[in-house]
Protein backbone atom coordinates (compact mmCIF):
# COMPACT_ATOMS: atom_id res chain seq x y z
CA UNK A 1 0.00 0.00 0.00
CA UNK A 2 2.65 2.38 1.13
CA UNK A 3 5.02 1.53 -1.64
CA UNK A 4 2.23 1.93 -4.20
CA UNK A 5 1.57 5.54 -3.13
CA UNK A 6 5.24 6.31 -3.35
CA UNK A 7 5.50 4.87 -6.84
CA UNK A 8 2.39 6.78 -7.93
CA UNK A 9 3.83 9.99 -6.55
CA UNK A 10 7.20 9.51 -8.21
CA UNK A 11 5.44 8.59 -11.44
CA UNK A 12 3.43 11.80 -11.47
CA UNK A 13 6.52 13.78 -10.55
CA UNK A 14 8.38 12.27 -13.49
CA UNK A 15 5.47 13.14 -15.79
CA UNK A 16 5.47 16.68 -14.45
CA UNK A 17 9.20 16.97 -15.07
CA UNK A 18 8.90 15.76 -18.65
CA UNK A 19 6.01 18.16 -19.26
CA UNK A 20 8.06 21.05 -17.88
CA UNK A 21 10.93 20.00 -20.11
CA UNK A 22 8.66 19.86 -23.17
CA UNK A 23 7.23 23.27 -22.36
CA UNK A 24 10.74 24.68 -22.01
CA UNK A 25 11.66 23.05 -25.33
CA UNK A 26 8.72 24.75 -27.07
CA UNK A 27 9.70 28.04 -25.43
CA UNK A 28 13.27 27.79 -26.74
CA UNK A 29 11.96 26.80 -30.17
CA UNK A 30 9.61 29.80 -30.32
CA UNK A 31 12.34 32.16 -29.11
CA UNK A 32 14.82 30.86 -31.70
CA UNK A 33 12.37 31.39 -34.52
CA UNK A 34 11.32 34.75 -33.18
CA UNK A 35 14.98 35.76 -33.15
CA UNK A 36 15.54 34.57 -36.71
CA UNK A 37 12.30 36.07 -37.98
CA UNK A 38 12.83 39.42 -36.29
CA UNK A 39 14.13 41.30 -39.35
CA UNK A 40 11.23 39.94 -41.39
CA UNK A 41 8.71 40.89 -38.67
CA UNK A 42 10.21 44.41 -38.55
CA UNK A 43 9.64 44.84 -42.30
CA UNK A 44 6.06 43.53 -42.09
CA UNK A 45 5.28 45.87 -39.19
CA UNK A 46 6.73 48.82 -41.12
CA UNK A 47 4.64 47.94 -44.20
CA UNK A 48 1.47 47.63 -42.10
CA UNK A 49 2.23 50.98 -40.46
CA UNK A 50 2.83 52.55 -43.88
CA UNK A 51 -0.40 51.06 -45.29
CA UNK A 52 -2.37 52.20 -42.22
CA UNK A 53 -0.94 55.73 -42.36
CA UNK A 54 -1.62 56.05 -46.08
CA UNK A 55 -5.26 55.01 -45.60
CA UNK A 56 -5.88 56.84 -42.32
CA UNK A 57 -4.53 60.19 -43.47
CA UNK A 58 -5.67 59.66 -47.07
CA UNK A 59 -2.17 60.51 -48.40
CA UNK A 60 -2.47 61.14 -52.16
CA UNK A 61 -0.79 58.34 -54.12
CA UNK A 62 1.41 60.79 -56.07
CA UNK A 63 2.99 61.81 -52.74
CA UNK A 64 3.36 58.41 -51.08
CA UNK A 65 1.47 55.43 -52.48
CA UNK A 66 0.38 52.69 -50.05
CA UNK A 67 2.16 49.30 -50.31
CA UNK A 68 -1.06 47.76 -51.64
CA UNK A 69 -1.21 50.39 -54.41
CA UNK A 70 2.43 49.67 -55.31
CA UNK A 71 1.70 45.94 -55.45
CA UNK A 72 -1.34 46.56 -57.64
CA UNK A 73 0.72 48.79 -59.95
CA UNK A 74 3.45 46.13 -60.15
CA UNK A 75 0.93 43.43 -61.11
CA UNK A 76 -0.63 45.73 -63.72
CA UNK A 77 2.65 45.80 -65.70
CA UNK A 78 2.95 42.61 -67.85
CA UNK A 79 5.82 40.28 -66.72
CA UNK A 80 7.43 40.44 -70.17
CA UNK A 81 7.81 44.21 -69.87
CA UNK A 82 9.27 43.84 -66.37
CA UNK A 83 11.81 41.25 -67.47
CA UNK A 84 12.89 43.44 -70.38
CA UNK A 85 13.62 46.36 -68.06
CA UNK A 86 15.18 44.19 -65.36
CA UNK A 87 17.47 42.46 -67.84
CA UNK A 88 18.58 45.77 -69.39
CA UNK A 89 19.58 47.20 -65.98
CA UNK A 90 21.06 43.98 -64.62
CA UNK A 91 23.14 43.47 -67.76
CA UNK A 92 24.68 46.95 -67.56
CA UNK A 93 25.25 46.64 -63.79
CA UNK A 94 26.94 43.25 -64.15
CA UNK A 95 29.11 44.34 -67.09
CA UNK A 96 30.18 47.53 -65.27
CA UNK A 97 30.87 45.53 -62.11
CA UNK A 98 32.84 42.89 -64.04
CA UNK A 99 34.85 45.56 -65.85
CA UNK A 100 35.55 47.33 -62.53
CA UNK A 101 36.84 44.06 -61.02
CA UNK A 102 38.93 43.21 -64.08
CA UNK A 103 40.55 46.66 -64.10
CA UNK A 104 40.75 47.49 -60.38
CA UNK A 105 42.49 44.42 -59.00
CA UNK A 106 45.42 44.39 -61.49
CA UNK A 107 45.61 48.19 -61.18
CA UNK A 108 45.80 47.87 -57.39
CA UNK A 109 48.64 45.33 -57.74
CA UNK A 110 50.54 47.82 -59.93
CA UNK A 111 49.90 50.68 -57.50
CA UNK A 112 50.96 48.60 -54.50
CA UNK A 113 54.16 47.35 -56.12
CA UNK A 114 55.43 50.56 -57.71
CA UNK A 115 56.08 53.73 -55.80
CA UNK A 116 56.31 55.62 -59.09
CA UNK A 117 52.87 54.48 -60.25
CA UNK A 118 51.25 55.15 -56.90
CA UNK A 119 52.75 58.67 -56.93
CA UNK A 120 51.56 59.39 -60.47
CA UNK A 121 48.39 57.37 -61.13
CA UNK A 122 46.82 57.46 -57.67
CA UNK A 123 46.21 61.26 -57.66
CA UNK A 124 44.52 60.88 -61.06
CA UNK A 125 42.22 58.22 -59.62
CA UNK A 126 41.33 60.52 -56.73
CA UNK A 127 40.45 63.26 -59.25
CA UNK A 128 38.21 60.83 -61.17
CA UNK A 129 36.60 59.71 -57.92
CA UNK A 130 36.01 63.32 -56.84
CA UNK A 131 34.22 64.13 -60.09
CA UNK A 132 30.44 63.76 -59.73
CA UNK A 133 29.88 61.01 -62.28
CA UNK A 134 26.18 61.99 -62.54
CA UNK A 135 27.36 65.31 -64.01
CA UNK A 136 29.80 63.63 -66.38
CA UNK A 137 27.28 61.03 -67.54
CA UNK A 138 25.63 63.22 -70.25
CA UNK A 139 29.09 64.04 -71.65
CA UNK A 140 30.03 60.36 -71.74
CA UNK A 141 26.81 59.55 -73.59
CA UNK A 142 27.59 62.24 -76.18
CA UNK A 143 31.16 60.94 -76.56
CA UNK A 144 30.42 57.23 -76.70
CA UNK A 145 27.02 57.35 -78.40
CA UNK A 146 23.93 55.26 -77.70
CA UNK A 147 23.99 51.59 -76.70
CA UNK A 148 25.39 49.68 -73.74
CA UNK A 149 28.95 51.05 -73.94
CA UNK A 150 28.40 54.50 -72.34
CA UNK A 151 26.22 52.92 -69.62
CA UNK A 152 28.84 50.30 -68.82
CA UNK A 153 31.53 53.00 -68.69
CA UNK A 154 29.43 55.16 -66.33
CA UNK A 155 28.78 52.14 -64.09
CA UNK A 156 32.47 51.28 -64.15
CA UNK A 157 33.48 54.84 -63.17
CA UNK A 158 31.15 54.79 -60.14
CA UNK A 159 32.15 51.26 -59.10
CA UNK A 160 35.90 50.89 -59.51
CA UNK A 161 37.36 53.24 -56.92
CA UNK A 162 36.43 51.42 -53.67
CA UNK A 163 37.79 48.17 -55.16
CA UNK A 164 41.14 49.80 -56.01
CA UNK A 165 41.51 51.44 -52.60
CA UNK A 166 40.53 48.33 -50.62
CA UNK A 167 42.74 46.04 -52.69
CA UNK A 168 45.75 48.34 -52.25
CA UNK A 169 45.07 48.44 -48.50
CA UNK A 170 44.82 44.66 -48.41
CA UNK A 171 48.01 44.15 -50.43
CA UNK A 172 49.85 46.43 -48.01
CA UNK A 173 48.39 44.83 -44.87
CA UNK A 174 50.47 41.67 -45.36
CA UNK A 175 52.60 40.98 -42.25
CA UNK A 176 56.18 42.13 -42.80
CA UNK A 177 57.48 38.74 -41.58
CA UNK A 178 55.84 36.92 -44.49
CA UNK A 179 57.45 39.27 -46.98
CA UNK A 180 60.79 38.55 -45.26
CA UNK A 181 60.03 34.82 -45.40
CA UNK A 182 59.36 35.19 -49.13
CA UNK A 183 62.57 37.14 -49.66
CA UNK A 184 64.59 34.67 -47.59
CA UNK A 185 63.31 31.91 -49.92
CA UNK A 186 64.16 34.09 -52.94
CA UNK A 187 60.77 33.20 -54.37
CA UNK A 188 60.54 36.29 -56.55
CA UNK A 189 58.21 39.24 -56.82
CA UNK A 190 55.50 37.44 -58.81
CA UNK A 191 55.09 34.63 -56.28
CA UNK A 192 55.21 37.13 -53.40
CA UNK A 193 52.16 38.86 -54.91
CA UNK A 194 50.31 35.69 -55.98
CA UNK A 195 51.03 33.50 -52.95
CA UNK A 196 51.07 36.02 -50.13
CA UNK A 197 49.90 39.55 -50.88
CA UNK A 198 46.80 38.84 -53.00
CA UNK A 199 45.37 36.16 -50.68
CA UNK A 200 45.93 38.53 -47.76
CA UNK A 201 43.94 41.16 -49.66
CA UNK A 202 40.96 38.82 -50.22
CA UNK A 203 38.97 39.94 -47.14
CA UNK A 204 39.48 43.58 -48.17
CA UNK A 205 38.58 42.85 -51.79
CA UNK A 206 35.33 41.17 -50.79
CA UNK A 207 34.32 44.05 -48.50
CA UNK A 208 34.79 46.37 -51.46
CA UNK A 209 32.93 44.07 -53.87
CA UNK A 210 29.93 44.05 -51.53
CA UNK A 211 29.83 47.86 -51.50
CA UNK A 212 30.36 47.91 -55.25
CA UNK A 213 27.31 45.77 -56.03
CA UNK A 214 25.07 48.60 -54.80
CA UNK A 215 27.21 51.17 -56.62
CA UNK A 216 26.92 49.14 -59.84
CA UNK A 217 23.11 49.30 -59.70
CA UNK A 218 23.29 53.05 -58.98
CA UNK A 219 25.63 53.48 -61.96
CA UNK A 220 23.32 51.59 -64.31
CA UNK A 221 20.28 53.63 -63.18
CA UNK A 222 22.12 56.95 -63.51
CA UNK A 223 23.16 56.01 -67.02
CA UNK A 224 19.56 55.12 -67.88
CA UNK A 225 18.30 58.45 -66.51
CA UNK A 226 20.58 60.21 -68.99
CA UNK A 227 19.85 58.26 -72.14
CA UNK A 228 18.01 54.97 -72.49
CA UNK A 229 14.85 53.49 -73.92
CA UNK A 230 14.89 50.47 -71.63
CA UNK A 231 15.88 49.57 -68.09
CA UNK A 232 14.48 50.24 -64.62
CA UNK A 233 16.04 53.72 -64.41
CA UNK A 234 14.33 54.66 -67.65
CA UNK A 235 11.12 52.94 -66.43
CA UNK A 236 11.06 54.97 -63.18
CA UNK A 237 11.81 58.27 -64.96
CA UNK A 238 9.13 57.54 -67.56
CA UNK A 239 6.50 56.50 -64.96
CA UNK A 240 7.20 59.59 -62.84
CA UNK A 241 6.89 61.93 -65.79
CA UNK A 242 3.43 60.40 -66.42
CA UNK A 243 2.48 60.78 -62.74
CA UNK A 244 2.27 57.01 -62.31
CA UNK A 245 3.98 57.20 -58.91
CA UNK A 246 2.89 53.72 -57.64
CA UNK A 247 4.40 52.19 -60.79
CA UNK A 248 7.65 54.13 -60.22
CA UNK A 249 7.72 52.82 -56.65
CA UNK A 250 7.26 49.27 -57.96
CA UNK A 251 10.36 49.83 -60.15
CA UNK A 252 12.22 51.09 -57.11
CA UNK A 253 11.32 47.99 -55.08
CA UNK A 254 12.70 45.81 -57.85
CA UNK A 255 15.93 47.86 -57.93
CA UNK A 256 16.33 47.28 -54.19
CA UNK A 257 15.73 43.57 -54.74
CA UNK A 258 18.43 43.49 -57.46
CA UNK A 259 20.92 45.29 -55.18
CA UNK A 260 20.23 42.90 -52.33
CA UNK A 261 20.51 39.84 -54.59
CA UNK A 262 23.87 40.98 -55.99
CA UNK A 263 25.12 41.62 -52.44
CA UNK A 264 23.96 38.15 -51.38
CA UNK A 265 25.55 36.60 -54.47
CA UNK A 266 28.94 38.13 -53.59
CA UNK A 267 28.52 36.98 -49.96
CA UNK A 268 27.73 33.48 -51.21
CA UNK A 269 30.83 33.35 -53.40
CA UNK A 270 32.95 34.48 -50.44
CA UNK A 271 31.44 31.88 -48.07
CA UNK A 272 31.66 29.11 -50.64
CA UNK A 273 35.17 29.67 -52.03
CA UNK A 274 37.15 31.74 -49.51
CA UNK A 275 35.33 30.99 -46.25
CA UNK A 276 38.54 31.54 -44.26
CA UNK A 277 38.37 35.25 -45.08
CA UNK A 278 35.16 35.73 -43.07
CA UNK A 279 35.20 36.64 -39.38
CA UNK A 280 35.10 33.44 -37.33
CA UNK A 281 31.53 33.83 -36.02
CA UNK A 282 30.06 33.93 -39.52
CA UNK A 283 31.45 30.67 -40.91
CA UNK B 1 85.28 21.48 -42.58
CA UNK B 2 84.11 20.79 -39.04
CA UNK B 3 86.39 23.48 -37.58
CA UNK B 4 85.09 26.08 -39.99
CA UNK B 5 82.69 28.49 -38.31
CA UNK B 6 79.17 28.18 -39.74
CA UNK B 7 78.34 31.84 -39.18
CA UNK B 8 80.92 34.54 -38.73
CA UNK B 9 80.60 38.29 -38.69
CA UNK B 10 83.40 40.81 -38.57
CA UNK B 11 83.30 44.50 -37.57
CA UNK B 12 79.61 44.55 -38.37
CA UNK B 13 78.03 47.98 -38.36
CA UNK B 14 74.53 49.08 -39.31
CA UNK B 15 73.31 52.65 -39.70
CA UNK B 16 69.69 53.48 -40.53
CA UNK B 17 68.19 56.79 -41.53
CA UNK B 18 65.60 57.79 -38.94
CA UNK B 19 62.27 59.36 -39.93
CA UNK B 20 63.80 62.84 -39.65
CA UNK B 21 66.74 61.80 -41.84
CA UNK B 22 69.31 61.65 -39.05
CA UNK B 23 71.51 58.54 -38.96
CA UNK B 24 70.76 55.99 -36.23
CA UNK B 25 73.47 53.55 -35.22
CA UNK B 26 71.81 50.16 -34.72
CA UNK B 27 74.95 48.02 -34.49
CA UNK B 28 78.60 48.86 -34.02
CA UNK B 29 81.74 46.75 -34.20
CA UNK B 30 80.15 43.32 -33.83
CA UNK B 31 82.52 40.40 -34.42
CA UNK B 32 81.71 36.80 -33.56
CA UNK B 33 81.94 33.22 -34.81
CA UNK B 34 79.37 30.46 -34.36
CA UNK B 35 80.41 26.82 -34.76
CA UNK B 36 78.59 23.85 -36.20
CA UNK B 37 75.45 22.81 -34.28
CA UNK B 38 76.14 25.46 -31.69
CA UNK B 39 73.19 27.10 -29.93
CA UNK B 40 73.90 30.80 -29.41
CA UNK B 41 71.50 33.16 -27.66
CA UNK B 42 71.57 36.91 -28.21
CA UNK B 43 70.38 38.77 -25.15
CA UNK B 44 69.87 42.49 -24.86
CA UNK B 45 67.51 45.31 -24.02
CA UNK B 46 64.72 46.28 -26.44
CA UNK B 47 65.95 48.20 -29.46
CA UNK B 48 69.59 47.12 -29.11
CA UNK B 49 69.70 45.83 -32.68
CA UNK B 50 69.16 42.12 -31.99
CA UNK B 51 66.65 41.80 -34.83
CA UNK B 52 68.91 43.84 -37.10
CA UNK B 53 71.69 41.32 -36.45
CA UNK B 54 69.36 38.45 -37.37
CA UNK B 55 68.30 40.16 -40.60
CA UNK B 56 71.92 40.85 -41.54
CA UNK B 57 72.78 37.15 -41.09
CA UNK B 58 69.67 36.17 -43.07
CA UNK B 59 70.81 38.38 -45.94
CA UNK B 60 67.63 40.46 -45.71
CA UNK B 61 69.68 43.58 -44.91
CA UNK B 62 73.03 44.75 -46.25
CA UNK B 63 75.51 45.86 -43.58
CA UNK B 64 76.73 49.45 -43.68
CA UNK B 65 80.20 48.26 -42.68
CA UNK B 66 81.83 44.88 -42.12
CA UNK B 67 80.52 41.56 -43.38
CA UNK B 68 78.66 38.38 -42.54
CA UNK B 69 79.90 35.05 -43.85
CA UNK B 70 78.22 31.65 -43.84
CA UNK B 71 80.66 28.76 -44.39
CA UNK B 72 83.25 31.45 -45.24
CA UNK B 73 81.19 32.77 -48.15
CA UNK B 74 80.18 36.41 -47.73
CA UNK B 75 76.39 36.86 -47.46
CA UNK B 76 75.12 39.15 -50.19
CA UNK B 77 71.57 37.82 -50.51
CA UNK B 78 69.31 35.33 -48.65
CA UNK B 79 70.74 31.80 -48.70
CA UNK B 80 69.26 28.30 -48.72
CA UNK B 81 71.14 27.32 -45.54
CA UNK B 82 68.83 29.43 -43.38
CA UNK B 83 65.41 28.88 -41.84
CA UNK B 84 63.73 31.69 -39.89
CA UNK B 85 61.21 31.63 -37.04
CA UNK B 86 59.70 35.03 -36.27
CA UNK B 87 58.28 36.52 -33.11
CA UNK B 88 54.72 36.07 -34.42
CA UNK B 89 53.88 32.74 -36.08
CA UNK B 90 52.49 34.59 -39.17
CA UNK B 91 50.87 31.51 -40.68
CA UNK B 92 48.66 31.68 -43.75
CA UNK B 93 44.98 31.45 -42.76
CA UNK B 94 43.88 30.02 -46.12
CA UNK B 95 45.99 26.87 -45.68
CA UNK B 96 45.58 24.15 -43.07
CA UNK B 97 48.49 23.12 -40.84
CA UNK B 98 50.05 20.83 -43.46
CA UNK B 99 49.66 23.50 -46.16
CA UNK B 100 51.50 25.98 -43.96
CA UNK B 101 54.39 23.60 -43.29
CA UNK B 102 54.79 22.83 -47.01
CA UNK B 103 54.39 26.50 -47.98
CA UNK B 104 58.15 27.25 -48.39
CA UNK B 105 58.33 24.46 -51.01
CA UNK B 106 55.25 25.69 -52.85
CA UNK B 107 56.47 29.27 -52.64
CA UNK B 108 60.04 28.64 -53.77
CA UNK B 109 59.49 25.97 -56.42
CA UNK B 110 55.81 26.30 -57.27
CA UNK B 111 54.81 22.72 -56.40
CA UNK B 112 54.78 20.33 -53.47
CA UNK B 113 55.82 16.75 -54.16
CA UNK B 114 55.01 13.56 -52.28
CA UNK B 115 58.48 13.66 -50.66
CA UNK B 116 57.90 17.08 -49.17
CA UNK B 117 54.45 16.05 -47.92
CA UNK B 118 56.06 13.07 -46.24
CA UNK B 119 58.77 15.27 -44.76
CA UNK B 120 56.19 17.81 -43.56
CA UNK B 121 54.26 15.01 -41.80
CA UNK B 122 57.47 13.85 -40.11
CA UNK B 123 58.21 17.41 -39.00
CA UNK B 124 54.70 17.75 -37.60
CA UNK B 125 55.32 14.57 -35.62
CA UNK B 126 58.64 16.06 -34.45
CA UNK B 127 56.93 19.23 -33.17
CA UNK B 128 54.13 17.18 -31.59
CA UNK B 129 51.32 18.07 -34.00
CA UNK B 130 50.93 14.78 -35.89
CA UNK B 131 47.17 14.75 -35.27
CA UNK B 132 46.65 18.35 -36.33
CA UNK B 133 47.65 18.16 -40.02
CA UNK B 134 44.28 19.21 -41.36
CA UNK B 135 43.30 21.69 -38.65
CA UNK B 136 42.61 25.27 -39.57
CA UNK B 137 45.10 27.81 -38.24
CA UNK B 138 42.59 29.68 -36.07
CA UNK B 139 41.78 26.42 -34.27
CA UNK B 140 45.31 26.29 -32.82
CA UNK B 141 46.64 27.94 -29.66
CA UNK B 142 49.52 30.43 -29.84
CA UNK B 143 52.04 27.76 -28.80
CA UNK B 144 50.75 25.31 -31.40
CA UNK B 145 50.94 27.99 -34.10
CA UNK B 146 54.56 28.65 -33.19
CA UNK B 147 55.26 24.89 -33.44
CA UNK B 148 53.82 25.00 -36.98
CA UNK B 149 56.11 27.96 -37.72
CA UNK B 150 59.11 25.95 -36.46
CA UNK B 151 58.14 22.99 -38.66
CA UNK B 152 57.78 25.41 -41.59
CA UNK B 153 61.28 26.78 -40.95
CA UNK B 154 62.68 23.22 -40.91
CA UNK B 155 60.97 22.03 -44.13
CA UNK B 156 63.81 22.80 -46.52
CA UNK B 157 66.29 21.27 -44.04
CA UNK B 158 68.37 24.38 -43.33
CA UNK B 159 71.73 24.05 -41.53
CA UNK B 160 71.02 27.26 -39.65
CA UNK B 161 67.93 28.23 -37.70
CA UNK B 162 67.47 31.93 -36.91
CA UNK B 163 64.89 32.56 -34.20
CA UNK B 164 63.68 36.09 -33.43
CA UNK B 165 62.16 36.04 -29.92
CA UNK B 166 59.98 33.11 -31.01
CA UNK B 167 58.27 32.55 -27.65
CA UNK B 168 57.92 36.13 -26.45
CA UNK B 169 54.29 36.37 -27.60
CA UNK B 170 53.32 33.28 -25.57
CA UNK B 171 52.06 33.15 -22.00
CA UNK B 172 54.59 32.16 -19.30
CA UNK B 173 53.54 28.49 -19.07
CA UNK B 174 53.49 27.86 -22.83
CA UNK B 175 56.79 29.65 -23.02
CA UNK B 176 58.56 27.23 -20.62
CA UNK B 177 56.92 24.29 -22.35
CA UNK B 178 58.07 25.51 -25.76
CA UNK B 179 61.64 26.01 -24.50
CA UNK B 180 61.85 22.34 -23.53
CA UNK B 181 60.16 21.39 -26.81
CA UNK B 182 62.78 23.36 -28.72
CA UNK B 183 65.58 21.56 -26.81
CA UNK B 184 64.02 18.21 -27.73
CA UNK B 185 63.61 19.22 -31.40
CA UNK B 186 67.18 20.56 -31.54
CA UNK B 187 68.51 17.31 -30.03
CA UNK B 188 66.62 15.20 -32.58
CA UNK B 189 67.41 17.47 -35.50
CA UNK B 190 70.66 19.30 -34.69
CA UNK B 191 71.10 22.74 -36.24
CA UNK B 192 73.26 25.78 -35.74
CA UNK B 193 70.88 28.11 -33.91
CA UNK B 194 70.95 31.85 -33.34
CA UNK B 195 68.23 32.56 -30.79
CA UNK B 196 67.25 36.13 -30.03
CA UNK B 197 65.55 36.72 -26.71
CA UNK B 198 65.18 39.15 -23.85
CA UNK B 199 64.57 36.39 -21.31
CA UNK B 200 67.63 35.55 -19.20
CA UNK B 201 66.37 32.12 -17.95
CA UNK B 202 65.41 31.16 -21.52
CA UNK B 203 68.91 32.03 -22.78
CA UNK B 204 70.58 30.10 -19.93
CA UNK B 205 68.37 27.04 -20.35
CA UNK B 206 68.78 26.76 -24.12
CA UNK B 207 72.18 27.96 -25.27
CA UNK B 208 75.84 27.00 -25.35
CA UNK B 209 76.96 30.61 -25.43
CA UNK B 210 75.17 33.89 -24.79
CA UNK B 211 76.02 37.18 -26.48
CA UNK B 212 75.04 39.93 -24.04
CA UNK B 213 74.53 43.17 -25.94
CA UNK B 214 74.71 46.81 -24.96
CA UNK B 215 71.88 49.15 -25.85
CA UNK B 216 72.01 51.35 -28.93
CA UNK B 217 74.33 51.30 -30.72
CA UNK B 218 74.26 47.56 -30.10
CA UNK B 219 77.63 45.96 -29.54
CA UNK B 220 78.91 42.94 -27.64
CA UNK B 221 79.19 43.60 -23.90
CA UNK B 222 80.13 40.09 -22.89
CA UNK B 223 80.20 36.52 -24.16
CA UNK B 224 79.04 33.98 -21.60
CA UNK B 225 79.86 30.27 -21.84
CA UNK B 226 76.91 28.40 -20.40
CA UNK B 227 78.37 25.57 -18.31
CA UNK B 228 75.31 23.36 -17.75
CA UNK B 229 75.58 19.79 -19.06
CA UNK B 230 73.19 18.54 -21.72
CA UNK B 231 70.56 17.19 -21.90
CA UNK B 232 69.06 19.99 -19.88
CA UNK B 233 65.79 19.76 -18.01
CA UNK B 234 63.76 21.40 -15.26
CA UNK B 235 66.61 20.65 -12.86
CA UNK B 236 68.88 23.00 -14.85
CA UNK B 237 66.91 25.88 -13.32
CA UNK B 238 67.96 24.76 -9.83
CA UNK B 239 71.69 24.42 -10.55
CA UNK B 240 73.57 26.69 -8.10
CA UNK B 241 75.33 28.49 -10.94
CA UNK B 242 72.04 29.29 -12.68
CA UNK B 243 71.05 32.13 -10.36
CA UNK B 244 74.61 33.35 -10.11
CA UNK B 245 74.86 33.66 -13.90
CA UNK B 246 71.36 35.13 -14.17
CA UNK B 247 72.25 37.82 -11.62
CA UNK B 248 75.51 38.52 -13.37
CA UNK B 249 73.78 38.95 -16.74
CA UNK B 250 71.11 41.15 -15.15
CA UNK B 251 73.80 43.42 -13.73
CA UNK B 252 75.40 43.59 -17.18
CA UNK B 253 72.10 44.51 -18.87
CA UNK B 254 71.20 47.27 -16.43
CA UNK B 255 74.15 49.63 -16.60
CA UNK B 256 72.73 51.67 -13.73
CA UNK B 257 71.72 50.07 -10.41
CA UNK B 258 68.00 49.37 -10.21
CA UNK B 259 66.08 50.80 -7.26
CA UNK B 260 64.03 48.22 -5.36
Amino acid sequence: MNSRTISAASCSRARLRSEVKAAAGIGVFVLTWLDRGLPFIAIVVLLLFWEGAARLFAIPSFLLPAPSAILAAAIAVPPGIWFGHIWATLRVALMGFGLAMAVSIPLAVCLASSKFLSRTVYPLLVVVQSTPIVAVAPIIVVTLGAGDLPRVVITFLITFFPIVVSTVTGLQSTPEELIELSRSLRAGRKREILHIRLPFAVPHIFSALKISTTLAVIGAVVAEFVAAEKGLGFFIAFSTSNFRIPTAFAGLVILVAISLSLFQAVSFVQRRFVGWSLPKAKQ
Amino acid sequence: MSNLPVISFRALEQVFAAADGRPVHALKGMSFEIGRHEFVAVLGPSGCGKSTLLRLIAGLLKPTQGQVAIYDRVVTEPRDEIGIVFQRPTLLPWFDVLGNVTFPMRHKYGHVGENELERARKLLTLVGLADFQHKRIDELSGGMQQRVAIARALLLDPDILLMDEPFSALDALSRDEMSFELLRIWTQSPKTVLFITHSIPEALLLSDRIIVMTSRPGSIREIIDVPFARPRSMSTFSEPQFHELANHIRSQLFSRPVAV
